[in-house]
């Protein structure tokens, strides 16, 4: 199990928790498990999310592994200019 | 040395840094592409042209807003040398890319003036643009919307039907022009705001600005008997633009070839498509080649600016200067279409300071506007502007130097940041140190004339990236990358390649290859490219090491455990390796054709671990308090690079940030009618700065290497247009003794805001 940070109103989608656990290895696995456990939480997938893990942010690498001690931010997906 | 296969590593985007002396690394070589281009050889997207090709125009919607009740293009069809004309019933609705297909051709309904309706290609651009006239356009007028606050509103008129506010909870039943709503933070900000010995709560506007490129988008397009497609254009990322165009046009990727020509700006305006899916459809029902160009009056109304503003800022802190809670609400429109970045706006409000208390919410709202494209750290400088504005404010009430009040909140290594992941190294804290000790920030002021200081902040990310090195039989080195060079990155890419096999910069030449030549690479943005496709390049360079080594070894018949890369030459190991004369690269590549053929290295990977970038910049400025027209005195961009591999190229990123950012802060935008059509399409009324109204940009370079990156580079693009507004506004304040809450601080608005204050006293 992971513990999985949310911002604002991605917090609401997941009945108002500041923290959930997920079982999840990668990155992949957290998403899918978000949208499954969280329907509310299918939309912003959906579009597109970051996943923050121990600060270093990745926008593409679904299946980077994530550490069990780690500390998992759940952002927009990044783009730029 | 890397590997470019096999399971992803834990934390793979991190650690990657190791210190060394650079040798070509650091340096200013010149750039490959410079002669081409300042002797006018280089081709950008108009100088293609094929034999028999046809000229291509778009007919674009008069009205901000319409129904499109009917197209008739049975005249212009029938004029002679009209080839082709194409409207909405060309394209197959498009699931994947619904919104780009509705921006490149309207299809229910026109949803801003400039908005495409049909396109006609023909023998000449005058019966081209005869044919469109010919064209008999049926509209039903509906009621408009520019602003964003107007368009927020509960009795605004509604761009779509089906556009129902995601990120509120629950979700409206009703639609609105509100697409979303996003928030970020942690902590109390009620509770920090009763620990604040002084609160300032301020509301700003800014105005939607062009990213301005002087180049106006142009592509040439041919489409064989067969649908193989060809396509030559300016584009900062053909990969994304054949993925999308030959979507859109219903063709398989790899039956469309793109080619990105040279480039004449695209700060992120050129990250997506506008007439190439069209000139594609034109050639493929002409059975021609099909050239187009925008008109710069067309590159204003139907290319992608940048969104305006609307934004309430409250920050509280004690008499000694700690923040205690900082809240903001930015609301962005970004025209017709989802996609104006509010929530990097949120992101980024308060980025640059470590707070116990921080809420940033942001609105992405629809208007009858042309949709938004990215600027350079899409949606940053506006929320940084208003943040940084009331930073400034409180600084000075307590009568605390605003460099002081910026570090003693400042966001160092293992703060939380305000938008939710730690920071794990930063360069922010060096940025406002070398500022404050700079000489510019000690030069005294004259009348009218004050001193302005911000921060600022952008992500950086990596992307999709791959990158191949060949080495040629005389010992030189071909480099292909995927991404557009929109900044140097050509040579930067040489200088990465050299460094590592050990070879002098003028033996090594980048080329940025078509599509059918290279795996995917993501467009050029983000300030990602010389971090990503650069490491690409280091890694394939490592792998042609080994390669070179394992030549070596078969030559000198010993294992290729005993060779080593040195200098850019192979070497014995140690003495047990035996005694043997070094083997330069171009003596292993000269006797490459015996011993295995061609020596080529590759390296393809998401390019995670871009460092963070912050920057801080000084400016000084001089208000003239009968005209109100501001004069840049100094300006000095402070900026963190990680390590700069072409330390001109970076200054020039920094240069082009601030200058671009001064155009934002003092003459830039977007002026609607009452009539909703825009009403200065065109760099006579739209005012760009230029060099006459510049200082010099003085520069320097910080570099807090990023630990994802073996040499410590950081992406510099985009973080240079961040602090600018709210430096200059800070200025500007500090010069005239008041607080401009509005851009543009053009010369009437300055001299409304010193008249209103005079007659306040």
């Amino acid at each position: 199990m992971v513990q999985v940070v949310l911002s604002g109103i991605m917090k609401t989608a997941v009945d108002d928790q500041a923290e959930i656990e997920i079982e999840a290895k990668n990155i992949k696995q957290l998403l899918d498990a978000l949208a499954r456990d969280y329907p509310k939480m299918e939309p912003y997938v959906k579009k597109g999310l970051a996943v923050s893990i121990n600060g270093v942010i990745y926008r593409d690498s679904l299946y980077q592994k994530i550490p069990e001690d780690a500390e998992i931010f759940v952002i927009p997906r990044l783009a730029g200019g | 040395m890397a590997s470019s296969t096999g399971e992803a590593p834990e934390s793979k985007g991190t650690h990657q840094y190791q210190p060394r002396d650079f040798k070509v690394v650091g340096t200013t070589p010149l750039r490959p592409d410079g002669v081409d281009k300042v002797t006018g050889r280089a081709r950008f997207g108009a100088d293609m042209n094929l034999p028999g090709q046809l000229v291509g125009k778009v007919l674009r919607s008069p009205h901000p807003h319409a129904k499109l009740v009917s197209i008739d293009t049975s005249e212009a069809e029938a004029l002679p040398g009209v080839k082709a004309v194409v409207t909405r019933d060309d394209f197959a609705e498009n699931e994947a890319h619904h919104d780009i297909l509705c921006n490149i051709m309207a299809r229910d309904k026109v949803l801003y003036e400039g908005h495409a309706v049909a396109a006609v290609a023909a023998t000449s651009r005058a019966i081209a643009l005869k044919a469109l006239k010919k064209i008999k356009v049926v509209y039903d007028i509906l009621p408009h919307v520019t602003d964003v606050d107007e368009a927020m509103k509960a009795d605004a008129p509604i761009l779509h039907d089906d556009m129902f506010t995601h990120g509120v909870d629950p979700m409206p039943t009703t639609a609105s022009n509100i697409a979303g709503r996003c928030e970020f933070g942690h902590g109390d900000v009620d509770a920090g705001f009763e620990q604040a010995d002084i609160i300032i709560e301020r509301n700003f506007k800014t105005a939607a600005t062009h990213q301005g490129y002087i180049e106006p988008h142009a592509c040439v397009a041919t489409v064989t008997s067969d649908d193989y497609g060809e396509l030559w254009g300016c584009t900062q990322g053909h990969f994304v633009l054949r993925n999308v165009s030959a979507s859109l046009v219903g063709m398989d990727v790899s039956k469309l070839r793109v080619t990105a020509s040279e480039i004449g700006g695209g700060f992120g305006g050129k990250t997506t498509v506008f007439l190439e899916p069209v000139c594609l459809m034109l050639a493929k029902k002409s059975g021609k080649p099909v050239k187009m160009a925008m008109t710069r009056d067309e590159v204003f109304k139907a290319s992608g600016p940048t969104a305006s503003s609307s934004m309430d800022v409250k920050i509280g802190c004690t008499k000694d200067g700690r923040i205690t809670a900082g809240f903001a609400e930015v609301r962005y429109q970004g025209g017709a279409f989802r996609g104006a970045p509010a929530d990097f706006g949120a992101m980024c409000a308060f980025a640059c300071y470590a707070l116990e208390n921080v809420k940033a919410i942001g609105w992405e709202v629809v208007t009858n506007r042309p949709k938004g494209a990215a600027y350079r750290a899409p949606g940053a400088p506006m929320s940084v502007y208003a943040v940084e504005s009331v930073v400034d404010e409180l600084a000075k009430a307590i009568d605390m130097d605003p460099i002081d009040f910026r570090l003693k909140n400042a966001a160092r290594n293992g703060d939380k940041s305000s938008y939710g992941p730690k920071f794990e190294s930063l360069g922010l804290v060096e940025t406002l140190e070398a500022a404050k000790n700079h000489p510019n920030y000690q030069i005294p002021l004259g009348p009218n004339q004050g001193r302005g200081v911000a921060s600022g902040f952008w992500f950086n990310f990596g992307g999709e990236t791959c990158s191949t090195l060949n080495v040629n039989q005389d010992g030189t080195v071909a480099i292909s990358v995927g991404t557009p060079d929109i900044g140097g990155s050509r040579a930067s890419m040489c200088q990465m390649a050299a460094e590592e096999l050990g070879i002098p910069y003028d033996q090594v030449r980048a080329i940025v290859t078509d599509t059918s030549s290279l795996g995917f690479n993501d467009t050029t943005e983000g300030s990602r490219v010389t971090f990503s496709s650069g490491m690409a390049v280091i890694f394939a360079a490592r792998e042609i090491i080994g390669k070179l080594c394992e030549r070596a070894a078969m030559m000198w018949d010993i294992p290729v455990e005993a060779v080593k890369w040195e200098e850019g030459k192979a070497i014995p190991a140690g003495a047990n390796a035996g005694d043997f004369e070094p083997l330069t690269l171009a003596e292993i590549a000269d006797a490459a054709g015996g011993t295995g053929g061609p020596i080529a290295g590759h390296h393809e990977y998401n390019a995670d671990g871009a460092g963070v970038s912050f920057g801080t910049h000084l400016v000084d400025t001089e208000v003239d308090p009968e005209t109100g027209f501001v004069k840049i005195l100094r300006y000095t961009v402070i900026q963190d690079a990680g390590k700069a591999i072409h330390p001109s190229y970076v200054e020039g990123q920094f240069q082009g940030g601030a200058v671009q950012g001064i155009g934002w802060a003092l003459n830039e935008e977007y002026i609607y009618g009452d009539d909703g059509k825009l009403q200065n399409a065109g760099f006579l009324d739209y005012r760009l700065p230029v060099a006459s109204d510049l200082p010099m940009i003085d520069t320097v370079i910080v570099e807090v290497p990023n630990p994802g990156h073996p040499y410590g580079v950081r992406g510099v693009g985009e973080t240079g247009i961040v602090p600018p507004l709210a430096a200059i506004a800070n200025s500007v304040s500090d010069a005239a003794n008041l607080r401009m809450t509005e851009l543009p601080m053009s010369p009437p608005r300055i001299l409304k805001a010193i008249h209103q204050a005079e007659a306040a006293e």
